[in-house]
């Protein structure tokens, strides 16, 4: 089944298609809590998919040793492995991120889109495409993360990374930087990534309908000729 | 039974193997964590004592507290790091005092988790352009006897008053009280040595 999918839609599912977070919604936590500044949103999304990768990596490569019963505490097992390297890594070379993000690093352990991608994906295929899966969700969830964490930034500080953007006479809006915000923003990028992909989708499935119409009007008209 | 024991040897190898990956790679973190929070503390004593060159640990007490000296070796006074709740929060500070305990030299917010925009303005205020840091710049020479005050949409009158943040009175009043309660504890200190 899997083997029909070719490796470069293994990853790019994840981008957009499966996007971890606007699709599937997976790993609200720290997509909410983290994302007052672009910057943060970056630095987390590269923690997680770090641990994602060598998760899926492992997963993949022991599977068929895992006892079914205790899959997910091997799991768990291994994800916290992980988490806990970037965790120290990040307290020893970028102390003043690892304080910003704070305890939300640690909690990448029980970030189900990790587990969720181990679950579903890394225990039933090959090495390759696990890592290949890992990478393209990790990126969807860099580019998922980059968005809100730059818009919220924005608005809530008027700056992008850092930079001034907003004018000086902008009053920036608090509520963007509030948990509030993040809520509002993130419902909002849903709502409008929802519409565009189902009026694609109406596009399309009308074209059909129009052609089948125009057919079946040929056919009606002039039956020998559609004969 | 088979089973059983493939399970809890899978766990076990599983373990083992990710306890001793980490264990190496804590040998490696741990001395440059201590490092990081070490200079920490040491710029933030500095800061609040900008005349001071050297420091010492006192060690008497069961809190944390650095006497300081200046480059002949006098006697500056404290940087005392304190800390207490704020708004949401618990706020840790360091605020630096002369040796009689009647100046504040310097005060610098080290933890905080204040609302964003309101309260996190005793440390940076992006929205005065002049000086994002006046808040705690007013505590430099401010003269906590009996003790610091907070006075509200206006300009302090007394030498022992600042100005509260508008939007923020919790939170100044939190870091005026966390202060106060630290020289609190300096003075029964130095009763004690008397």
């Amino acid at each position: 089944m899997a083997n029909k999918v070719t490796l470069t839609r293994e990853f790019l599912k994840g981008l957009w298609e499966q996007n971890a977070v606007f699709k599937q919604v997976l790993g609200m936590c720290p997509v909410l809590a983290v994302t007052v500044s672009a910057e943060n949103g970056i630095a987390m999304a590269l923690a997680t998919t770090f641990a994602l990768v060598f998760s899926s990596f492992i997963v993949s490569l022991i599977k068929n040793w895992i006892p079914a019963q205790v899959r997910i505490a091997a799991y768990i097992l291994i994800i916290a492995t992980f988490v806990t390297i970037v965790d120290l890594v990040m307290k020893a070379q970028f102390p003043s991120l690892s304080k910003a993000l704070g305890p939300f690093i640690p909690l990448i352990i029980v970030n189900c889109l990790i587990l969720g991608r181990q679950e579903a994906f890394a225990s039933k295929n090959s090495v390759l495409r696990a890592v290949l899966d890992a990478l393209g969700m990790g990126t969807g969830f860099l580019i998922a993360l980059f968005l809100l964490g730059s818009t919220r930034e924005l608005f809530g500080s008027g700056t992008i990374l850092g930079f001034q953007i907003m004018p000086d006479v902008y009053e920036p809006w608090l509520i963007m930087i509030l948990p509030a915000g993040a809520f509002l923003t993130l419902g909002l990028m849903m709502g409008f990534f929802r519409t565009y992909s189902e009026k694609k989708k109406r596009v399309e499935r009308d074209s059909i309908v129009d052609k089948y119409l125009r057919a079946k009007k040929v056919a009606e008209t002039n039956p020998l000729e559609a004969n | 039974m088979k089973i059983i024991i493939h399970m809890l040897v899978t766990l076990t190898v599983i373990g083992v193997i990710s306890g001793g990956l980490l264990s190496q790679i804590s040998g490696w973190a741990d001395p440059l964590i201590a490092e990081h929070r070490q200079q920490e503390t040491e710029s933030a004593i500095f800061e609040v004592q900008p005349s001071a060159k050297k420091y010492e640990k006192v060690t008497s007490v069961n809190y944390e507290l650095y006497k300081v000296f200046d480059e002949n070796g006098n006697d500056m006074g404290y940087a005392l790091p304190y800390e207490g709740n704020g708004f949401q929060g618990k706020i840790r500070l360091m605020v630096g005092i002369n040796h009689t305990l009647d100046q504040v030299v310097g005060m610098r917010v080290l933890e905080q988790v204040e609302t964003p925009g309101l309260g996190t303005k005793i440390v940076t205020d992006p929205s005065n352009k002049e000086n994002n840091s006046w808040f705690p710049e007013q505590f430099n020479g401010v003269q906590p006897t009996p003790e610091i005050s907070v006075v509200k949409n206006a300009k302090p009158s007394k030498k022992s008053e600042i100005m509260a943040i508008t939007g923020a009175t919790i939170s100044s009043k939190a870091v005026v009280a966390i202060i106060n309660s630290g020289i609190q504890e300096l003075r029964k200190l130095q009763e004690e040595v008397k």
